[in-house]
């Protein structure tokens, strides 16, 4: 853990502009998008932080502003330690952007090709910035907080066997769900799924609505 | 009156070697005892169906331990496991390869129906894109559940009208 902290030292040292970020866990720090590349490059080659373990992405909700932060995990092979770095995208929500940071990790590839697909994130110069999990051609970002667990109505990926079954991908039927929890303080027992009234469902309309 | 050496079936010496049924019985009996699947693995329900090959459960006993990967030399297709949109016009590919007669197990709730994944990556139900024969409940089924699917499917193979289907000319 020291480690991370002499880390987080030495860079907001040398990056004034890099400021601390609230974390449960290892050390955090919030890194201006323009800076991002200049401080990983840093951590990696003057800290011995060698692995990108992961790259994922906030969406903070319509009319947040930033919408979207990337959040990157570093680790070291040599201290064990761990640190997180996140870093706000520039752009406007149809077309949110950070560098992509493949240059400096190639492991990197597929984890912006997956945060690309669920968030619609561009990630300036990848090498091949294709959809991974959804098929190429779908029209949505499904990790956006617009879009709804169900899913919207589209075509399936291949037109000859959509004419041939008449089959779409269709908004998934929620059978009164979907089955999260209670937000808020409260009792725990009156949070849990099975305490709200999921007796409806596409068939039996809601009670009272 | 039945004693132990009465000849209850078919006796070569008197019929002349010949046996008088009918074709359906025949045709019938012989898929029935031969169903060679075609397993669709497509998520965890994949390890209960390579459990019914074990020793322990030994799909074998009905006639259906030969597994093929190659659609074209199988005639019942088991899907076990979600079946993702991504995945689906595979599925439907793979299913359009076999030869007929051909039949499909939906094993799982998955498979059926889309299971717990009412999500928008996930179709909900196989049988939106290809013909089921069975449904096996379960997340996952036990092995036995699929054996049962397997009898079932060979009950309703049993009465199936194959000689009409051969000895007509379809289009
Ligand atoms: S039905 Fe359950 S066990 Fe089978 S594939 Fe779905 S989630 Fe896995």
């Amino acid at each position: 853990m020291s480690a991370s902290v002499d880390a987080i030292t030495y860079i907001k040292s040398t990056f004034p502009s890099v400021t601390d970020r609230l974390s449960s866990d290892w050390p955090a720090v919030n890194v201006p998008t323009g800076e991002l590349i200049s401080v990983l490059k840093s951590l990696r080659d003057e800290q011995a932080f060698d692995l990108l373990s992961d790259v994922t992405a906030i969406d903070w909700a319509e009319g947040a502003s930033p919408r979207f932060t990337v959040v990157y995990h570093l680790y070291s092979t040599t201290s064990h330690a761990a640190i997180r770095v996140a870093t706000p995208c520039t752009g406007d929500d149809a077309a949110p952007t950070v560098p992509s940071v493949v240059p400096l990790w190639p492991g990197a590839n597929w984890h912006e090709r997956e945060a690309y697909d669920m968030f619609g994130i561009t990630f300036e110069g990848h090498p091949d910035l294709r959809r991974i999990l959804m098929w190429d051609g779908y029209p949505y970002h499904p990790l956006r907080k617009e879009f709804p667990l169900a899913g919207i109505e589209t075509v399936l990926p291949d037109s000859a066997v959509a004419e041939e079954t008449k089959a779409k991908v269709i908004a998934a039927p929620m059978m009164g769900g979907p089955f999260v929890a209670s937000a808020g303080e409260m009792n725990l027992t009156d949070a849990e799924p099975r305490a709200k009234d999921e007796s409806w469902s596409e068939r039996s309309a809601k009670p009272g609505a | 009156m039945v004693t132990s050496n009465s000849e209850l079936a078919y006796n070569g010496k008197i019929e002349g070697e010949v046996i008088v049924s009918r074709a359906d019985a025949v045709i019938n009996w012989i898929r029935t005892n031969s169903v060679w699947p075609m397993p669709m693995g497509l998520a965890c329900c994949a390890i209960e169906l390579m459990a019914v090959g074990n020793g322990r459960f030994d799909i074998a006993r009905f006639g259906a331990e030969v597994m093929r990967f190659s659609p074209r030399q199988a005639d019942c297709m088991i899907v076990a496991g979600t079946v993702t949109y991504k995945m689906a016009p595979v599925v439907r590919r793979i299913y359009d390869q076999m030869t007929s007669p051909k039949w499909v197990i939906a094993m799982g709730a998955c498979a059926s129906s889309g299971g717990m994944y009412r999500s928008y990556a996930t179709l909900q139900g196989v049988d939106r894109i290809i013909p089921v024969d069975v449904y096996v409940s379960g997340c996952p089924p036990r092995p036995e559940a699929l054996l049962d699917a397997l009898i079932k499917l060979q009950a309703k193979i049993k009465a199936e009208r194959s000689a009409s289907e051969l000895f007509t000319a379809s289009t």
